[in-house]
């Protein structure tokens, strides 16, 4: 071993491309399953909240607009930039969620290939997910799913970098932007995860990562007007409810927390890109 | 238009159909009594009072929602698919018998022309069973795994603008996909759904499969919140829509809504301007304005904005408003005194705020809620008219000069429901209609409907399709 | 694109052949400049136009309306005859139809002219005379029109010497499909003055043109170039005379007029056998130009089964119950 200092890294926000400290100017202490401290995380605030949702819908139009085949190999260069950091990754697992290094590198392993998975899809959702419809009349009918808007998503509170990005490459595969809260006690792999981003050719703004507390920052994305559609897996029950409640004010589209935290291995199917793509049904007239 | 050529009046007989002085709950296989205080179903064009309708109370709910689980679990549920379909095919085949009764009294209990009900509703409606008939026993082609499950006893409440083909709507998908139903018809409209009962009869359908629970608002809450309800599905005004989704909140309950709109039919200077005049006529006083798609933003390019105004202003000229039972009628009555209110109270904010209100000649009938059709110019998108849904017969004309502006425009609304472009060029159609922000678009036509085409809206529209393969997911669950 | 309502839009001050309303002037000063006028129309949307004509098609129309519109659909009929084996004495049989269509009801109105080709013009003349009936004759090489412009105008001239009235004459729909919209427009123009006081209907042959879009564009290359009718088809091709046809010639008079100032007449003919359908093509002009066409100046039915029919329905309103086929006329 050697006996050279650490460089230790400040964790940040990742809000609209940039890596801003929470404009409260709170951090939080992260620590390890045995409390050791492990670094300050910004403790974002509902204002920055607020500007990661402006700073994903600004990336909206663009995201969802580009072709399924570029977005499946952003994506895909997520995947490969992860690769290159899976030892960081490893360590902030290991330590976060208190595993070994063997257990935490499987669990940064599958968070990869859940990754690459989801880069797959899209340029396949149109055709499972869409139609052409046979209407009884001279009329050229079809369907497509397209990306339902901003995201908010409250990141799985145990499983930190798997649960995370189970719940946000969905979202980004099918297109929408994403503001995203951390878990609260193990927000490392969340901004490891962005600096992946910020180097992968993900356009600022899709991804908006809040290190902080889902229960503070929450029930401010369940109001906004702007989001349009919210995932409550990082969120407990008595939240979680008051959430949906919330979110019922503006219609938000609402994908509930299972009872408890899922097995993230388990092949997720359509099961989360379902919730957050709306179906266009389009007619045109056959003529001459 | 002329006094040359006037058309005799050419009612629709009445007789076809028998009334009866009161109905009942259709609960388990039969009319039973409601506990509820009745309620009178009027003829909007009339005023006259049609029926006694019960009344259910959270009791009755109750009584329903015990018969639909029971259904479920005896009887529906286990039944083999193949048959599921083909009561679903009876049914289809006893509406189209029985067509013409569900269209004189869709008219007569609804106020809309005798021309709609017979040649749009009832048709569509008896198709919309056909359709999901059909995939009773396909369901694992469907995309949603190999095994998907029904949810249980849906909970629907439907609205007053398409009382029968709403039904079907709520009714054909979720008997398909094995589960069973507990119905709220509209408080102003309950007379086909209980029509509809008398075809479940006729059909020999298991008892307690479809059940129909008449009432006002607080029946529909008693449906949405019962504890054994799996499934709730909702069509009406945004309004109503968040308090539901409140209501199911911290539940297990799945939710479709569909809500209203604001919906923009947008006119490029190289349109088919004859046919988009049609569009704009059929997407705005298509059932008097009362359909939660209805194009009630025209967005016409500012070169042909006089053009396609006088074009419109001459057809209005031609529509033929007055007694829906006559066959020639376009534009019935207004669906109840409280719609009437509304429709005033925002056009009268309209001129107010400044826009110009234009409405062709010709009386209205002295009994009965009747609004003329009504097209304001120099809207500006801060106007009320120009936000808020109203429901009614009320086109509020703007303008716009490029495709990106069109295109702003018409997304500039908290709905997403429906949209409309006019153009005879392909490209530009494809463009726009990727980035309308709605559930629905039709190109170079308007207010097309089938079962096959999915339906429902993009944000505060709502959430959940109704039709096709995909409407097929709000009633399942399935693993992938 | 051009904004046919709105006449100013096209008007141009260097004037123009004295045929052409003024605001089109000059639109014709070229093939490339016609083409790019024609082209310009507003497009028509064939399932739009189709849906609307079917729409139209329902009207109910009973009692009182259906007795005005039998009489009315009477006195349009241009009763027609154009077959190869037609005599002097089929025309004259067809004439005394024409002046009295039900002999039993004296109250039945004429019809609006009879049809022949040139030939039979004189025949159907005389035996037409001080009836107020007009005759008609088609011209131009009917029905093909295949056959030089000399010959075509000396058909057309031979026919109003022979004593029609009415001139109907059919379009070169192969210089129309193949984009000689001038050569067309200038072959109408002689055939008009070949005319003289006869008036011209212009066949524009549409079961041949197939698109709408087509029937509007030749619907105001003839308007233009001095029609003072437009008609659908000679009868000899399927399919002849639909609704959605009608309703777009429609459109396009009710354009040319709000344009220019001037009226033209529009004459469906071919595959119209019946009341409903006779029915159905008035309910058309009633929502679509309204009133100012309702007359058999405006308006005429090419047909020679569709009289019958209207005769059959008028003696069942008359007296209540069914009528059947020997109680008309055959011809």
């Amino acid at each position: 071993m050697s006996d050279r200092l650490t460089v230790r890294k400040t964790y940040k926000l990742y809000l609209g491309g940039a890596f801003p400290r929470s404009e409260s100017g709170r951090t939080y202490e992260v620590h390890d399953t045995r409390g050791h401290f492990l670094a300050n995380a910004a403790w974002a605030s509902r204002k920055d909240g607020r500007d990661a949702v402006v700073a994903a819908r600004a990336a909206f139009g663009k995201w969802s607009g580009a072709t399924a085949y570029n977005r499946g190999q952003v994506l895909y260069r997520v995947a490969e930039v992860m690769e290159g950091r899976a030892a960081q990754f490893t360590e902030e697992v290991a330590a976060g969620e208190g595993l070994s290094t063997a257990k935490a590198r499987a669990a940064v392993d599958a968070a990869i290939d859940r990754w690459v998975w989801y880069a797959g899809w899209t340029d396949k959702l149109a055709a499972v997910l869409g139609s052409t419809n046979p209407v009884a009349g001279p009329y050229f009918g079809f369907s497509v799913p397209e990306p339902t808007g901003v995201v908010a998503v409250l990141a799985p509170q145990r499983s930190s970098l798997l649960g995370l990005v189970s719940v946000l490459a969905p979202v980004l595969a099918a297109g929408n932007t994403a503001v995203v809260v951390s878990s609260k006690e193990r927000p490392l792999p969340a901004i490891t995860l962005g600096e992946v981003l910020a180097t992968s050719d993900v356009p600022g703004g899709v991804v908006n990562l809040l290190t902080g507390d889902a229960a503070e920052i929450g029930p401010w994305l369940a109001e906004h007007a702007d989001v349009d559609a919210i995932d409550l897996a990082g969120a407990p029950a008595p939240l979680a409810m008051e959430l949906e409640r919330s979110a019922a004010g503006t219609i938000k589209r609402v994908l509930r927390a299972a009872t408890d935290e899922p097995d993230w291995t388990a092949d997720p199917g359509l099961s989360r890109l379902r919730p957050f793509l709306e179906t266009k049904s389009v007619w045109h007239p056959i003529g001459v | 238009m002329t006094s040359l050529f006037e058309y005799a009046p050419a009612p629709e007989s009445r007789s076809i159909v028998d009334i009866r002085p009161s109905y009942g709950l259709f609960v388990d296989g039969e009319f039973v009594d409601g506990t509820g205080t009745p309620l009178k179903t009027v003829n909007p064009a009339t005023e006259e009072v049609l029926s006694e309708v019960a009344t259910g109370s959270e009791e009755d709910v109750d009584r329903a929602v015990r018969a639909a689980r029971r259904a479920f679990v005896k009887t529906w549920g286990p039944m083999r698919p193949a048959d599921r379909g083909k009561y679903l095919f009876r049914i289809a085949r006893l509406l189209q018998e029985r067509a013409r009764e569900f269209a004189v009294l869709e008219t007569l209990d609804n106020g809309k022309p005798i021309r709609e009900s017979r040649d749009v509703d009832v048709p569509l409606a008896a198709a919309h069973f056909f359709y999901h008939a059909g995939w009773a026993d396909k369901l694992e082609h469907a995309g949603l795994g190999p095994a998907p499950c029904p949810l249980g006893v849906a909970g629907q409440v439907i609205p007053w603008n398409f009382p029968l083909l709403m039904l079907a709507w709520k009714v054909a998908p979720a008997l398909a996909t094995g589960n069973t139903v507990v119905l709220k018809p509209a408080e102003t409209t309950p007379l086909t759904a209980l029509l509809f009962a008398e075809i479940c009869q006729q059909a020999d359908l298991p008892p307690g499969v479809v059940n129909i629970v008449t009432g006002a608002g607080e029946t529909g809450r008693a449906v949405i919140s019962h504890p054994d309800v799996d499934k709730v599905a909702f069509t009406g005004s945004t309004e109503v829509g968040r308090s539901i989704a409140r209501a199911v909140a911290g539940t297990e309950k799945r939710l479709t809504l569909e809500l209203g709109g604001k919906a923009a039919n947008i006119v490029f200077d190289d349109a088919p301007i004859d046919q988009a005049v049609e569009g704009i006529v059929r997407g705005i006083f298509f059932n008097q304005g009362h359909v939660c798609c209805a194009g009630s933003r025209l967005l016409v390019q500012e070169s042909v904005h006089d053009e396609v105004v006088a074009s419109l202003q001459r057809r209005i000229g031609t529509l033929r408003v007055g007694d829906p039972m006559d066959k020639n009628t376009d534009l019935g009555a207004i669906n109840s005194a409280e719609q009437l209110a509304r429709i005033r109270e925002l056009t009268a904010f309209g001129e107010t705020e400044g826009a110009t209100c234009w409405q062709p000649d010709g009386d209205l009938p002295d009994r009965g809620f009747w609004f003329k059709p009504t097209v304001f110019t120099d809207v500006s998108p801060a106007h009320r008219i120009a936000r808020d849904e109203v429901f009614g017969p009320v086109l509020s004309v703007m303008t716009f000069r490029t495709p990106d502006e069109a295109v702003a425009k018409a997304n500039n609304t908290t709905y997403g429901l429906s949209a409309g472009i006019w153009s005879e060029k392909g490209s530009r159609i494809l463009k726009v209609t990727d980035q309308l922000r709605a559930g629905v678009v039709w190109a170079n036509t308007f207010n097309e409907f089938d079962p096959t085409s999915p339906f429902g809206g993009y944000k505060q529209s709502g959430y959940g399709r109704e039709g096709g393969r995909q409407g097929l997911a709000a009633y399942l669950r399935s693993d992938s | 694109m051009t904004h046919v309502l709105d006449p100013n839009a096209l008007a141009d001050t260097s004037g123009g052949t004295g045929t052409l309303p003024d605001p089109f002037a000059d639109v014709t000063r070229s093939n490339d400049a016609f083409r790019a006028f024609l082209h310009g129309l507003p497009g028509v949307d064939q399932v739009g136009a189709e849906a609307r004509a079917k729409v139209l098609g329902t009207r109910s129309i009973k009692t009182t309306a259906k007795a005005w519109a039998l009489d009315t659909a009477i006195s349009m009929v241009d009763l027609t005859t154009l077959e190869g084996s037609d005599t002097p004495g089929k025309v004259r049989a067809l004439a005394a139809k024409a002046r009295r269509p039900d002999p039993t009801d004296p109250s039945c109105p004429a019809v609006a002219a009879v049809c022949v080709y040139g030939d039979l013009a004189g025949v159907a003349k005389e035996a037409l005379a001080g009836t107020g009936i007009n005759v008609a004759a088609v011209a131009t090489a009917f029905p093909s029109g295949r056959a030089s412009r000399e010959v075509k105008l000396a058909d057309v001239r031979d026919a109003v010497a022979n004593g029609a009235d009415e001139i109907d004459m059919v379009i070169d729909r192969g210089a129309f499909l193949t984009g000689r919209y001038l050569d067309v427009f200038e072959e109408i123009v002689a055939v008009k003055e070949a005319c003289g006081s006869a008036h011209l209907k212009v066949i524009l042959e549409t079961g041949e043109l197939v698109t709408l879009d087509a029937v509007r564009r030749a619907s105001w290359l003839a308007m233009l170039a001095g029609g003072d009718f437009i008609k659908t088809s000679t009868g000899k091709v399927s399919p002849a005379a639909t609704l959605p046809v009608c309703l777009v010639m429609l459109e396009a008079v009710r354009d040319f007029r709000a344009a220019t100032g001037r009226q033209v007449g529009v004459k469906p003919a071919g595959g119209i056998r019946t009341t409903k359908d006779a029915v159905k093509h008035l309910v058309l002009i009633n929502e679509t130009v309204g009133a100012d066409w309702l007359s058999p100046d405006w308006f005429r039915f090419g047909a020679s089964s569709l009289l019958n029919d209207l005769l059959l329905q008028r003696q069942k309103l008359r007296t209540g119950h069914y009528s059947g086929p020997d109680h008309v006329s055959v011809d």
